[in-house]
């Protein structure tokens, strides 16, 4: 790995954790999600580092850009951007709790990089493979043979999420 | 590189357990769990380095759920809104003991 690289990963990492710890502590939804999208083009960036160019740029266009768009639309649709009228941090309590939690996480975390892991024995398809090939073919090769039936129980899934927001944000549903 | 997105990853799920912790709105909890999600792909894509790309077809799986919880879960808070006029958990607690 070239020092170019590492830095960027790095930069790219530290951006994402940064944009995170802003985004839990915003009042207003609205910046809340705008800097949910920061770490979300941070991630993307990070995943293409990592060979999965074509996770990449879903991550960007699915997750981004139509889920992100998907909260502002709530947020819109409820009026829920003054920040003074809605909920707060919870009390200490809640606050002693989360910081338990997050250093039992951390703790582990340390237990874990204890020791190094493996260096990659198999190479991925999108380092491997010559720049001009297709970076969709091999996970769709992927998808479509081995993962077939999950990608059919995704799709089941979908219309099933679909219906039932449908059903759940209609106006006087009678059971 | 793969240790280092793992730490990265560890790192941001630990920011989203906290913020769905210590928030009370119902539309940045929704927020912090899609954060959660997102830092469990980091490491799904981290080690398809290690062990092929199936990480990189579970992460489109795991977004798809993600897609299909934040539909249904926004129709929830909608339909909670409506009831309840507000998405502070403090006033939702019909189940409180």
């Amino acid at each position: 790995m070239t020092l170019f690289y590492q830095f960027h990963f790095y930069l790219f990492g530290l951006l994402a954790v940064a944009s995170a710890a802003i985004f839990v502590t915003r009042r207003s939804p609205v910046a809340a999600a705008l800097w949910l999208v920061n770490v979300l083009m941070a991630l993307a960036a990070m995943f293409v580092m990592l060979g999965a160019d074509f996770v990449g740029a879903i991550q960007v266009l699915l997750y981004a850009g139509a889920i992100m768009v998907v909260f502002l639309f709530v947020v819109m649709l409820l009026n829920l951007g003054h920040p003074d009228e809605i909920g707060d941090l919870r009390d200490h309590r809640w606050r002693l709790g989360a910081g338990a939690v997050a250093l039992l996480l951390a703790a582990e975390l340390l237990v874990v990089l204890r020791d190094p892991l493996p260096e990659p024995t198999v190479a991925t398809t999108s380092l491997a493979a010559p720049p001009t090939a297709n970076a969709v073919t091999p996970i769709a090769e992927v998808f479509f043979r081995e993962y077939l039936v999950a990608f059919e129980f995704a799709s089941v899934l979908l219309l099933a999420a679909i219906v039932a927001a449908v059903a759940l944000a209609k106006r006087n549903v009678r059971a | 590189m793969i240790q280092e997105a793992l730490f990265f990853s560890a790192v941001l799920f630990t920011i989203g357990v906290a913020g769905v912790l210590i928030r009370r709105n119902a539309i940045i909890i929704f927020m912090c769990v899609e954060l959660m999600l997102n830092a469990v792909n980091l490491s799904f894509v981290a080690l398809a380095r290690l062990h092929g790309t199936p990480g990189h077809v579970y992460v489109i799986i795991v977004m798809t759920v993600a897609a299909a919880e934040a539909a249904v879960g926004l129709a929830i808070i909608i339909a909670a809104f409506r009831h309840f006029r507000s998405v502070d958990l403090k006033n939702i607690n019909l189940l409180k003991g």
